[in-house]
């Protein structure tokens, strides 16, 4: 799941997203956007990739961290997309009246939220009336700090510029800013984004945990595929952070403040841990020296320590079944290795052959043949990639049908790929398919700029968006096979669902989701 | 590698604002030096959008051909007028089964199970779909592929053959929308908001039951495909082509074709919607969905480019009032947002939503109503106009910056019979747009008094109550989903 700065607001949500396999490309390819491709690594360790396409006066960035909601401390977690919101609210230079005023006042709200939550979390003894004294104190203090906001001029500025699809999203793994711009406000933008990378401020942070507080209402406690998700990931892990709630648990982020926000970025935004891409109408031999005197402000740096938990083996089946109103879904996944694994186009291949479009297993067989499905899919991984994931199955049933009729059908076509060979023609649709996507997909610059900046971080070369192809190349039946006989046993599986219940009697309590 | 990532579909325009007067700081604290409005903004590098080649056959068929040859790919599509708005009320849902099973069902020569095989081994695609106003067929391939999937998709352009199966399985993919229509929030407010403006048995918002999809048969699509293909169709071919051998092919498959007939004009009725405060509730929930809804506007309508001007201040993006007051100022809510949409050929809708926790729904709904009914009683600022202009007037760029944008826009205005030249005078217009405009506008688009409100939410848990609102006493809707006739309750089928 990605979290974002601003809505968007999706219809018929009931449907999976189907991912197709984003893998490699030809000689050809590389060796034409090698032509067209600067990397500059600049003495703070920041990287930039710079690909030039001069077909519109336009370009598109995305600046991608390598943090994301996977490295929140204990008890802190929804830290990182918390922060993503934050560098929204502007610099020391920016959607401010007078900073240094500020910066008084700002220190004034944290020493007031300590004061009120030190109080509040006494486990004996709170004080209701000293309680509300402090919340005041606190309230108090945010005015004051209010002041002196001039709010949204980040944005505002960066809008009224033009700037296009502009917003950002949190992942467990990472976190990405981006937007496209005319062309001939590139300088504008390198001062827009080095800033909020290099001189973020804290202000309005506590109105800001409101807000992302009503995006898990949202996405999570008034959404029953939010729920079952957040249920199942929590279910799948006992030790790694994947199997945490990554918009963040209503205790934990209802109570991050800023000063913990702000040590999340001095640790993770440094230079080392950023990739900045650019793809559009941009020339290095000009541009590059002052993209470079802009981003060197963002603070030296090399990457921070990886983290070391380990999801240990799994050896017990487990299971969540939610029982409520809703229509029933059934989910099972099996824990498999991170993007590293040498293994990995194996695992794309296994889901594009299962679930990619209508002549995938999964469809021939639940939709077409069975008719006990609507849609039915296996992708990986999930619900990160940079560190050991799940091959996640789903299936949403046909009005009549349950969630162990999807089980069944589920495991008798798992069952199929562990005993007898994929066909050659469906090895080859995969490798074929999987060229065509990525060639479809550098049409468009802020696509290309993720997958360039993506790239770049996962594997220190973005010439590795063409290079993995040759991992789909190799893939064999017998990797196939082998993989799923290793991968997807009983002992590896956790399974969730919904189980339909008719409404409760006129006597029902009342039925709030949390 | 993948992320599970939700892909951004806005509902409304979210383009961009501005910061209100009422937010700015008083004079007496200036704001620091504004450093970015010394950063130099150089002249905008010249650029030529590349218009397509537009052809237009003796039978009345218009061809649009845009050549990009950067990647290997040649894309295509055919446009045909009729669509949901247009079927039998009785058979609502005829036209997303036919998306589905005109494709799925395939050709004489081919089934589609057979072209599945085919296309994908190819790594191509033939698809169809429907939409409320236009069915469409559309196709995509390598370059080497082309020639073979071009005639594959002419084949079941002119001669498919519907199939009893796949309308089956088409039925049970719709049947599976219906039951779980009310599963999500989102989706009801949508749905049932719609209804209050256009009502409930509009052509825009009536809605596939059980007994309408039941009713679809064989003959229904092979009759709604006849008669809907006499139309005057639209081509459009984008990609890596030659265009001379491009438009041989495209005339000998189209232009022996008879006249195309216009489709009739249609003669809907609008009316406001009634007034007051309409309440769903919802027990799986602890965040309302509240949408602020009136009757809108046309796109011909000589104010709309005032009103996208209007929009923008309102609800349009970051700096609007809305989001500044609800999400910035008062923590409320995440998603808020709204405003006039402009369909091409009928009148959009007027809408704001905010989703905000049980407990505040009264204090969020009566902040955006506040904003709202301010369009009349608080002025619009110069510094307002200049920004939401900036925001507009900037990213224009965005509306054409690839070739296949200005072949869907193309495409788009010959369907709906604008001028070619539409985009370019919207944009002047949009730089022209005074204070004046606005405040006329105001008055004349902005009637508090008129505006129906809707809150999907979970009663026992809104507090206070929707009575607060002081718009009369929360009228319910119902929502429950009609069971076909005789039907047994099934299984993990229990509806609310």
């Amino acid at each position: 799941m990605r979290h974002r700065f601003f809505p968007g607001f999706s219809s018929g949500v009931w449907l999976f997203t189907i991912l197709l396999a984003w893998s490699a490309a030809s000689a050809q390819d590389l060796k034409s956007f090698e032509k067209r491709i600067t990397v500059k690594v600049l003495p703070n360790g920041l990287t930039l990739v710079i690909c030039e396409r001069h077909d519109a006066p336009v370009f598109s960035y995305a600046t991608f961290v390598d943090a994301g909601d996977v490295n929140d401390p204990s008890g802190e977690s929804g830290l990182a997309h918390m922060f993503e919101h934050l560098a929204f609210k502007g610099t020391t230079q920016i959607g401010t009246t007078d900073y240094a005023a500020e910066k008084v006042a700002l220190q004034k709200v944290e020493d007031a939220n300590d004061a009120y939550e030190a109080e509040y979390l006494k486990p004996v003894g709170r004080d209701e009336k000293k309680l509300a004294v402090l919340h005041q104190a606190f309230v108090d203090a945010q005015s004051a700090a209010e002041k002196y906001v001039v709010p949204n001029q980040f944005t505002e500025v960066a809008e009224a510029n033009g700037a296009h699809g502009l917003n950002a999203e949190t992942g467990l793994d990472d976190t990405q800013y981006f937007w496209s711009m005319p062309q001939n406000r590139l300088e504008l933008w390198a001062w827009l984004e080095s800033g909020r990378l290099a001189d973020v401020v804290p202000r309005e942070f506590y109105k800001e945990r409101d807000v992302v507080m009503e995006e898990r209402r949202m996405r999570v406690d008034s959404n029953p595929i939010g729920r079952l998700e957040e249920q199942f990931f929590a279910t799948a892990y006992v030790a790694h952070n994947y199997g945490r709630s990554d918009i963040g648990w209503p205790s934990e982020v209802s109570q991050i403040n800023a000063t913990e926000a702000m040590a999340f970025h001095q640790k993770y935004y440094v230079g080392g841990n950023i990739v900045v891409a650019i793809v559009g109408d941009v020339d290095p031999a000009t541009d590059l020296p002052m993209l470079e005197k802009y981003f060197s402000r963002v603070p030296a740096g090399p990457k921070p320590e990886d983290m070391t938990t380990v999801e240990p083996v799994q050896f017990a089946e487990k299971s969540v079944v939610i029982r409520e109103q809703t229509q029933p879904i059934y989910l099972e996944g099996y824990h498999r290795p991170s993007y590293r694994d040498p293994d990995d186009a194996v695992y794309d291949a296994i889901s594009d052959i299962l679930s990619n479009g209508r002549v995938s297993r999964l469809y021939r067989s639940l939709v077409e043949e069975q008719q006990i499905a609507a849609e039915a899919v296996g992708e990986s991984p999930i619900p990160g990639e940079k560190y050991p994931s799940l091959f996640m199955f789903g299936a949403i049933p046909l009005p009549g049908h349950t969630p162990a009729e999807m089980r069944d059908a589920i495991h008798k076509e798992i069952e199929k790929l562990k005993t007898s060979d994929v066909t050659d023609a469906e090895l080859q649709m995969y490798k074929t398919r999987t060229r065509a996507e990525l060639l479809r997909s550098l049409n468009d610059n802020q696509g290309l700029a993720t997958s360039l900046a993506e790239y770049q971080t996962r594997y220190g070369d973005w010439r590795e968006l063409f290079q993995q192809l040759d991992q789909v190349d190799k893939v064999t039946k017998a990797d196939i096979r082998r993989v799923a006989n290793q991968v997807f046993v009983a002992s590896n599986r956790t399974s969730a669902e919904i189980d339909t219940e008719p409404p409760a009697g006129p006597a029902k309590q009342d039925g709030g989701a949390q | 590698m993948k992320n599970h990532k939700l892909r951004p579909n806005f509902r409304f325009l979210l383009l961009a604002a501005l910061v209100t007067a009422f937010a700015l700081p008083p004079a007496s604290i200036a704001q620091q030096s504004k450093p970015w409005e010394q950063i130099p903004i150089p002249a905008l590098h010249a650029f030529h959008p590349q218009q397509p080649k537009r052809i237009v056959l003796k039978n009345g068929i218009v061809v649009f051909l845009q050549e990009d040859h950067e990647l290997p790919f040649i894309y295509g599509s055919v446009l045909i007028h009729g669509g949901s708005r247009d079927e039998d009320p009785a058979k609502a849902g005829l036209v997303g089964l036919y998306g589905q099973a005109w494709r799925t069902s395939g050709t004489a020569a081919m089934d589609g199970d057979a072209m599945d095989d085919l296309l994908e081994s190819k790594a191509a695609h033939i698809e169809t779909a429907g939409d409320d106003d236009s069915t469409e067929l559309s196709w995509d391939s390598l370059k080497g592929d082309s020639d073979q999937v071009f005639s594959l998709a002419i084949d079941l352009l002119f001669h498919p053959k519907f199939n009893a199966e796949k309308l089956q399985l088409a039925q049970q993919q719709e049947a599976t929308e219906i039951v779980r229509r009310n599963d999500d929030e989102d989706g009801i407010a949508g749905r049932e908001s719609a209804k209050l403006v256009y009502g409930v048995n509009s052509p825009y918002t009536r809605q596939p039951e059980f007994s309408t999809i039941g009713a679809v048969t064989l003959a229904d699509l092979q009759g709604w495909h006849d008669r809907t293909l006499k139309g005057k169709l639209i081509v459009g071919i984008y990609g890596d082509f030659d265009p001379v051998a491009m438009e041989a092919k495209v005339r000998a498959a189209f232009e022996s074709l008879p006249p195309g007939t216009p489709e009739a004009a249609r003669h809907d009725q609008f009316s406001d919607p009634k007034p007051g405060v309409y309440f769903i509730d919802k027990e799986d929930v602890n965040q309302s969905n509240v949408q602020i809804v009136a009757l809108g506007v046309d796109r011909h309508d000589p104010d709309v480019p005032t009103l996208d001007v209007m929009n923008e201040i309102l609800g349009g993006g970051f700096g609007s009032r809305l989001f500044q007051k609800v999400r910035t100022q008062l923590g409320l809510a995440y998603a808020v947002g709204g405003g006039f949409s402009f369909p091409y050929d009928h009148p959009g809708s007027f809408r704001v939503e905010v989703l905000t926790k049980s407990v505040s729904t009264v204090d969020a709904t009566k902040a955006a109503e506040a904003e709202i009914a301010g369009l009349n009683t608080k002025p619009f600022t110069a510094e307002e106009l200049q920004r939401a202009k900036d925001d507009i007037v900037n990213s224009f760029l965005f509306d054409y910056d690839t070739k296949d944008k200005i072949l869907d826009e193309s495409e788009r205005l010959e369907f709906y019979g604008y001028p070619a030249d539409y985009l370019e005078t919207y944009h002047a217009a949009l730089g022209k747009v005074t204070l004046a405009d606005l405040t006329a506008a105001a008055k004349k688009y902005i009637h508090p008094e008129k505006l129906a409100v809707l809150v999907v939410g979970n009663g026992p848990e809104i507090k206070p109550g929707l009575d607060a609102l002081d718009m009369g006493a929360p009228q319910p809707v119902d929502i429950t989903i009609p069971q076909p006739p005789g039907a047994p309750a099934a299984g993990g089928a229990a509806q609310q």
